[in-house]
């Protein structure tokens, strides 16, 4: 992706001022690159998080989410990342941060609402895995590369259209063969800023496929229960609550599926994640919780060599364990929108109370009074204020 | 002097670079072996301090299961006062399974299972289990990779050099989980 830009850069330049340009445009294209990685390095996860409207929660607010978050982070042998709730109703999660240390997971509070402990232990253990396996720092890197390339040749071709007419006197008092010999390096960028970013975007999506894989793999081990995971994967897609809203094409793979609802069938090079049918397949179809296990797992069903780097494929003997006993008794059928839309309210900082009645109320922030008024046994409640 | 002298320098600094390049390592296991023994350790404390408050949460639901929560305490003490890692294995297996009976016998008293204090206590029992047993899968993961260094060629010659011993898995020992059931025809 890094040869993508900085030939795409040297092109740009050398159409731009002629052939001494080239290593213009290179400087050029790498301090961009260099400008965003800054960025990126300095406030990136804290730019995705709050542009997905994430919100902190702490183990008194959440005590399951936070202790299945802790769990995953001690078999993983990591530091325990922040944890973030986005009010949205859309099932989904991801991690985000430079190193462990630095970490952050998110999931919605669609996902929060729908899944038992044993499912959202398997998510918390997909996004533990990218945290594990360094794919925070990659992605954000790759993402930068991408948004780097897709800026200069969005640059380029904004200049093209506007300069056009300052360049042309340039070329007619050059000679003519000399003007053709632009005319045709001139196209040659053009073609450039046009394929490079849908190169450098297949690339990234076909990086990103391999590493939801890996994820999965990770998730399997880190919980020695891949059905956790498979039926998560299961729920969240037969979901159809509207996609998420605060999303976009740079920050897809980061989440655990990808948050464009269109994409999810196409199962082709465009989609920054492999199809889900094929994932839930692999994960039940394992032997053992190994990544040997997933990898022959994988290679039965796809029929396509493994992607687990060679490494990571030593014999271990890692047994799958039965589900949580708690968690196949409390199915909870009824987890519906009611429950989501109490886990956003509280999010957002709506006090929840129970009156003497069994009323239960739910009051918004802004509500100013130090009393309340039951509505339905007229009794006035003191309003506990922080 | 000159060309070979050069290069006998070069390959005497590689090697010890190579040297250390491996102790380092085994050092860094080491640790990791150390750091992940402690995080059990947290949270067997912790399973210690949660169960004077879901006793204290239950009792007045379940009155008549006295014996259970005398199994409990006493395995609780047992446990807090093992001093060898056997001892704290076998009585911390112990402690499991007086809890897991309690968790069962539980299922008897639908007002307790509603209660929100008790519902409380339970998410962190729960929780706490499942982190014992991830940070001793944690643990036993670590143990592999440091074994594996310690006995393979060539750190394992650096491993016997320097004292890096090799460290025993942790197992949880039920008493009624280890016995093998007897089949007679």
């Amino acid at each position: 992706m890094a040869a993508v830009l900085l030939l795409l850069g040297y092109i740009i330049g050398i159409a731009a001022v002629g052939t001494d340009g080239g290593y213009i445009g290179l400087i050029i294209a790498t301090a961009i690159w260099l400008l965003l990685t800054l960025i990126s390095f300095s406030s990136g996860d804290q730019i995705l998080l709050s542009s997905s409207k994430a919100v902190p929660v702490t183990h008194k607010d959440y005590p399951q989410l936070f202790n299945v978050v802790e769990e995953m982070a001690i078999s993983a042998g990591l530091p325990v990342p922040k944890v973030y709730i986005i009010p949205d109703h859309s099932p989904n999660a991801f991690a985000t941060g430079r190193t462990p240390k630095s970490a952050s997971v998110a999931v919605t509070a669609g996902l929060l609402g729908r899944l038992n402990r044993d499912e959202l232990q398997g998510v918390v253990a997909h996004e533990m895995s990218h945290i594990l396996h360094r794919d925070i720092l990659f992605v954000t890197l790759a993402g930068i590369m991408l948004g780097s390339i897709i800026l200069l040749s969005q640059v380029f071709m904004r200049g093209m259209c506007y300069g056009s007419m300052g360049s042309r006197r340039r070329y007619s008092s050059s000679s003519k063969g000399a003007g053709q010999a632009q005319v045709i390096i001139l196209l040659i960028a053009i073609l450039a800023a046009i394929l490079a970013p849908i190169m450098a975007q297949l690339l990234y999506f076909a990086l990103s496929r391999r590493r939801e894989y890996l994820a999965d793999a990770g998730s399997a081990r880190l919980t020695r229960y891949p059905e956790g995971l498979a039926s998560a994967l299961e729920k969240i897609a037969s979901d159809s609550s509207p996609q998420l809203a605060y999303a976009n094409k740079v920050t897809a793979p980061m989440y655990i599926i990808n948050p464009f609802k269109k994409g999810l069938s196409l199962s082709d090079w465009t989609s920054t994640h492999p199809p889900i049918a094929e994932r839930v397949k692999i994960l039940r179809s394992m032997a053992g919780a190994s990544f040997k296990d997933y990898s022959d797992a994988y290679k039965n069903i796809t029929g396509k060599r493994t992607i687990v780097p060679p490494l990571a494929l030593t014999k271990e003997d890692v047994e799958l364990r039965q589900a949580a006993a708690e968690s196949r008794q409390q199915e909870i059928k009824s987890k519906t929108h009611h429950n989501i839309g109490d886990i956003i309210r509280q999010v957002n900082g709506f006090l929840f109370l129970t009156c003497t009645c069994g009323l239960k109320m739910k009051i918004p922030p802004n509500f100013k009074d130090s009393k309340i008024l039951c509505p339905k046994c007229n009794n006035l409640i003191d309003l506990p204020r922080k | 002097m000159g060309m070979t002298a050069l290069i006998v320098i070069a390959v005497v600094v590689l090697f010890i670079l190579f040297v250390i390049g491996i102790y380092n390592t085994l050092v860094r296991l080491r640790n990791q072996v150390d750091n992940s023994w402690s995080q059990i350790d947290v949270q067997l404390k912790r399973r210690h301090d949660l169960i004077p408050n879901l006793v204290e949460t239950a009792k007045g639901y379940m009155q008549h299961e006295r014996g259970t929560f005398e199994a409990i305490t006493n395995a609780r003490s047992q446990a807090m006062g093992a001093k060898t890692v056997a001892e704290a294995a076998k009585a911390e297996g112990a402690l499991g399974e007086a809890l897991s009976k309690f968790l069962l016998v539980v299922e008897n008293y639908p007002d307790l299972k509603a209660n929100q204090n008790f519902l409380a206590v339970q998410e962190e029992l729960a929780s706490t289990e499942n982190k014992i047993s991830f940070a001793r899968q944690n643990y036993n993961d670590q143990v592999l990779f440091f074994n594996n260094k310690t006995q393979m060629f060539p750190s394992n010659v650096i491993a016997g050099m320097f004292n890096f011993i090799k460290r025993d898995f942790f197992e949880l020992e039920a008493p009624t989980e280890r016995e093998v059931p007897k089949v007679s025809f």
